[in-house]
């Protein structure tokens, strides 16, 4: 499908695009940013620094980037598609050969003022490149082996390539939206359940592999599930996040231990408390209450995403739309299961809560190619 | 490539249904989600909200003040004394080199305390005080304070220690504390969590080990709020501890450094008796020491020093010191014999210098004998005959029954170290001890306090008392307990003859003051303060037949420690009998020589209440008193009388 099937007529032009901005998703995003800088401000003990400011900073960054997007025709963004996934590939090859150490990862590339984390870039760009490749395939063809084959190879690329930093959490996103957009685009079921039952058989390969040469993943990996399976093994060891964790949780009961007054987090109990455990202090200082309201407001946003690509004709787009949407759904999955101690830590930050600007920029402009999707969608 | 419409139309119909379902499935996770928090926030918040609890709350314990001891008069003799230590917070010090260089131009630090502390730094958490020094000086204090603003993470830390004005006065009554060891935990079965405090203090030795729970009183506690790495955040609430009890001791301070000082030199013992109420005026032991040396710890050197000393400073021998009471064990006899109706108080034995037992020569200490004597006359000039044969008569039973009904040969329950029970022999007690028969020698020794026979100058005292009295006179050193003062050791009547009484003292009266009795060179002039007393000189070696052809008997020429201990025994006044006074020199050679003039010094410091007046004194020893006197009274502790109106 060319530009020129659409309804050039029907798809607004110039200004007139912000009318048909997905207003409510734009503002759904502002109060899920917002209650950030609520539970920063509060973990940093009521202080804008280090936490809340930047975070501030980087989020009016981030809308801007989505509106410019968004104003950026969808056509456009296909047609660059492929070189977005070259150059993210290209990235993620160079960060293995000479990026910086962060946290014992690799994750970094230093851009001089900013830092770029490529595996970042390519949660997106895997997305834009499958949604391009189904628009471009003929759906008959769709569940061709061969035509599974390439998608597939798309993916396990760069999976490897950030399973070597290595960062289980962005692998297992990669693996799973790039999953989600092959299954959306209407590749046959069977092919999921081989491939379902070939993970449960690599997962025991990975467990059988411990502790001999050819281990598949490293001991502090193992040690993260070990905990996951049974956290009271070692309680002020490797399991001390996650009963930390659902100790802050669970204190905080139906209403919460009130604003600022969560102990767990301000005594520093907490790990990683204004990153990937954020959640837990929400979730102690405004309880089930709050953490529910925080629930809603991701259902809502995943709820504005799938309807807006489910009434959109321009198959890229809806893809697209969806690939973005299930990718941000498994971001708050993995973080909230993970910190309620239904999967093991992994490190995968809470979509635009956790402190972080890498990942909160990415998003945004995630979100602006959503956006672009539903400001151009033929009318 | 071109697409048909129809293949547009099927591709987006079964996106549409792939969508929904993957939407499907994200709605169906975020309802595990859901009740994932319901479960662990609403189900089990209460059991989470405890643990929080847990994590963020921590007890400590605040140790009480040990109870204080005072004197009968309130002067402090073992108190709680602020003691300075400097610590450093590594945090706050930033530069731990440029901090410590600066602050050794200030006071003096130990080389090795610094090596310590630097190891101890590298461990601990950041904000935790790290001590440099200990019982460092007000001055050095002072002057930290004044240079805070250079010594960043310094802090002068003031915490309570145990403290002995009176230094070595009372270190045998008293004892002394020193810091909590393993091997006195490892004594406790359920040690009091106090004792986990480092370096707490407790009792080790004497009436501080004795009284231990009472001085300890009961930990307080506060609870704080801590942070993941413990960091004290805030106080929630604190909890005082209950301070130990006060007590009160029944010595005199002044008595007590006279008898210490008086006793300077020679290895001996000295109680004072109170034959009222039985109150322990003075218990002195020396030579001493200083317990503030062992509070703190102390230094290999100077407990040497004190284990070396062949004087034993470290022995509390009023107490803990057992002797054969030589001739001051004749009370015991005589009034076993008045008691039994062997003989009367005017009944004589005839003295030839010796008797013959069983193929063996018992000699008295007057080698031409002393003739025909009584009862009487046998006490004043200490016959020793005459008890060999009034003990041969009476039988040893009787006169142990006798020697524990006046306090010899039995326990004294008194809060002090290993208070020694001494020995009243009887033919029983050979048999399971020794495991062999009495013999008839055994009682011919013991008739004149050797042999078996054995007391501790607390027994030989009480037995003074008993006999001034004829009260069973029980000896306390506690008056009172937080102000509540503790059952009076005057004691019931002993059931005595009192005319058998009477005899015995008069025998003592004439020891003193008869021209020609043994102690007459030691008497007191002032009348009604005149006492009566009874010498001793007990050998602890055997004299053999070679040595006694050789007339080697003269102390001055054997080796200290084979000569003769000295005793005296005595109340006073006679007619009126206020205290009774015990003394017992350790080889000092005679009693009535050695003992006698030291135990006069004492009776009348305990009846003045501080210097008698020379003219107490028979008028040639006036000038050696006074010269003394002034000498002792310049060693007098200068105490402000803090009266404590509690104890």
């Amino acid at each position: 499908m060319s530009y020129l099937e659409y309804a050039v007529k029907t798809t607004p032009s110039g200004l007139r695009k912000v009318l048909y901005l997905n207003w409510p998703l734009a503002l759904l995003l502002t109060a899920v940013a917002s209650v950030g800088f609520l539970m920063l401000y509060s973990v940093a003990g009521g202080s804008f620094t280090p936490w809340a400011e930047p975070q501030m900073k980087r989020f009016a960054l981030g809308l801007a980037v989505m509106f410019a997007v968004g104003m950026v025709p969808i056509w456009f963004w296909r047609n660059i598609s492929g070189v977005a996934y070259g150059i993210s590939l290209m990235l993620l090859i160079a960060v293995e050969l000479f990026g910086s150490i962060g946290m014992g990862a690799q994750r970094w590339i230093d851009l001089g003022p900013l830092r770029l984390q490529p595996s970042e870039l390519m949660k997106i760009a895997l997305v834009m490149f499958l949604a391009a490749y189904y628009d471009w395939l003929p759906a008959r063809k769709v569940s061709h082996p061969v035509w599974v084959i390439l998608p597939v190879l798309i993916i396990l690329v760069p999976t490897f390539l950030v399973l070597k930093q290595p960062d289980l959490g962005t692998a297992i996103l990669l693996l799973t939206g790039g999953g989600a957009v092959m299954f959306i685009a209407g590749v046959h079921w069977a092919y999921f359940v081989a491939v379902i039952a070939g993970a449960v058989g690599l997962v025991s390969a990975v467990f059988e592999s411990r502790g001999t040469d050819w281990q598949l993943i490293k001991n502090y990996q193992f040690r993260r599930i070990d905990t996951f399976l049974d956290p009271s093994t070692d309680p002020l060891g490797a399991g001390y996040h996650i009963t930390q964790s659902k100790i802050a949780l669970g204190s905080g009961g139906w209403a919460g231990r009130g604003y600022m007054q969560g102990t767990q987090s301000r005594l520093n109990f907490l790990p990683e408390k204004h990153t990937d455990f954020i959640f837990t202090t929400l979730a102690e200082e405004f309880g089930f209450v709050g953490g529910i309201a925080l629930l809603v407001l991701y259902a809502l946003i995943i709820m504005f995403c799938v309807s807006s690509a489910m009434t959109n004709q321009n198959r890229y787009a809806a893809l697209l739309t969806l690939g973005i949407t299930t990718t941000f759904f498994l971001f708050f999955a993995v973080n909230m299961s993970m910190v309620m101690g239904l999967a093991p830590v992994v490190g995968v930050p809470l979509p635009l809560v956790s402190y972080g600007g890498s990942a909160m920029l990415v998003l945004m402009l995630a979100f602006g190619l959503v956006q672009s999707a539903h400001i151009h969608k033929p009318r | 490539m071109k697409r048909t419409p129809k293949d547009t139309a099927t591709g987006s119909r079964r996106l549409t249904r792939r969508a929904l379902f993957v939407g499907g499935l994200q709605a169906s996770f975020i309802g595990v989600l859901a009740w994932r928090m319901r479960f662990l926030q609403v189900d089990q918040a209460d059991e989470f909200r405890m643990l929080a609890e847990e994590n963020r709350i921590n007890i400590r314990l605040i140790p009480p003040a040990r109870g204080e001891i005072f004197d009968r008069n309130g002067v402090a003799i073992a108190r709680n004394e602020p003691a300075y230590r400097i610590t450093i917070v590594r945090e706050d010090a930033g530069d731990i080199d440029t901090v410590l260089g600066r602050l050794s131009h200030l006071v003096k630090l130990d080389p090795e305390e610094i090596e310590r502390a630097m190891t101890e730094m590298k461990r601990s958490a950041p904000f935790l005080p790290i001590t440099l020094a200990d019982r460092v000086s007000w001055e050095d204090v002072s002057r930290i304070a004044v240079n805070t603003p250079a010594l960043p993470g310094i802090t002068p830390e003031v915490g309570l220690s145990r403290g002995y004005p009176l230094a070595q006065d009372f270190a045998h009554v008293v004892g002394y504390v020193g810091p909590v060891s393993d091997y006195d935990l490892s004594k406790l079965e359920d040690p009091d969590q106090l004792l986990r405090i480092p370096r707490f203090q407790i009792g080790k030795v004497g009436l501080e080990a004795k009284m231990e729970d009472q001085l300890r009183g009961s930990a307080g506690a506060r609870r704080v709020e801590v942070n993941a790495v413990g960091r004290v955040m805030r106080e929630l609430d604190r909890r005082e501890g209950v301070p130990g009890a006060n007590l009160q001791l029944t010595t005199d301070y002044r008595l007590q450094n006279y008898v210490q000082a008086r006793l300077a030199g020679e290895s001996a013992a000295a109680v004072v008796i109170d034959c009222e109420h039985g109150d322990l005026l003075a218990v002195g032991s020396a030579p001493t020491f200083d317990p503030n040396l062992f509070v703190e710890g102390i230094s290999v050197t100077d407990y040497r020093a004190l284990t070396e000393n062949k004087y034993r400073p470290l022995a509390a021998k009023a107490v803990q010191g057992i002797y054969p009471p030589g001739s001051t064990f004749k009370m015991v006899v005589a009034l076993a014999g008045l008691e039994a109706g062997v003989i009367g108080p005017e009944d004589t034995f005839y003295c030839p210098g010796y008797i013959e037992v069983s193929n063996r020569r018992f000699h008295c200490w007057k080698r031409g004998g002393h003739g025909s004597v009584n009862l009487e006359g046998s006490l004043q000039h200490s016959c020793d005959v005459f008890y060999y044969e009034l003990a041969m008569q009476v039988g040893i039973e009787k006169i142990s029954e006798m020697a524990m009904k006046l306090g010899i040969g039995v326990h004294h329950d008194l809060p002090m170290s290993a208070v020694a029970t001494g020995l009243a022999p009887t033919k029983e007690w050979k048999r399971t001890v020794r495991g062999q028969d009495w013999v008839i020698g055994d009682t011919v020794n013991s008739a004149i306090g050797q042999g078996f026979v054995l007391a501790s100058p607390l027994q030989l005292a009480i037995m003074a008392s008993r006999v001034a009295t004829g009260r069973n006179v029980t000896p306390r050193i506690i008056k009172s307990i937080d102000g509540v003062e503790q059952p009076s050791g005057s004691g019931e009547s002993l059931g005595l003859n009192p005319n058998n009484l009477r005899h015995v003292r008069q025998g003592m009266f004439e020891v003193s003051n008869n021209r020609r009795g043994t102690g007459y060179g030691a008497r007191i002039i002032a009348e009604g303060y005149r006492m009566a007393g009874k010498s001793g000189t007990s050998q602890v070696r055997n004299i053999s037949a070679a040595e006694r052809a050789a007339g080697v008997t003269s102390n001055a020429d054997l080796p200290w420690e084979r000569r003769d201990h000295a005793l005296w025994v005595d109340f006073a006044p006679f007619d009126n009998p206020k205290v009774a006074v015990c003394v017992v020199v350790e080889h000092g050679s005679g009693g009535s020589s050695t003992a006698a003039p030291i135990a006069r010094d004492i009776t009348l410091q305990a009846l003045f209440e501080g210097d008698p007046p020379l003219d107490a004194y028979p008028a040639k020893d006036r000038d050696a008193v006074r010269e003394r006197q002034e000498r002792l009274r310049a060693l007098r502790p200068d105490v402000e009388r803090e009266k404590k109106s509690r104890a």
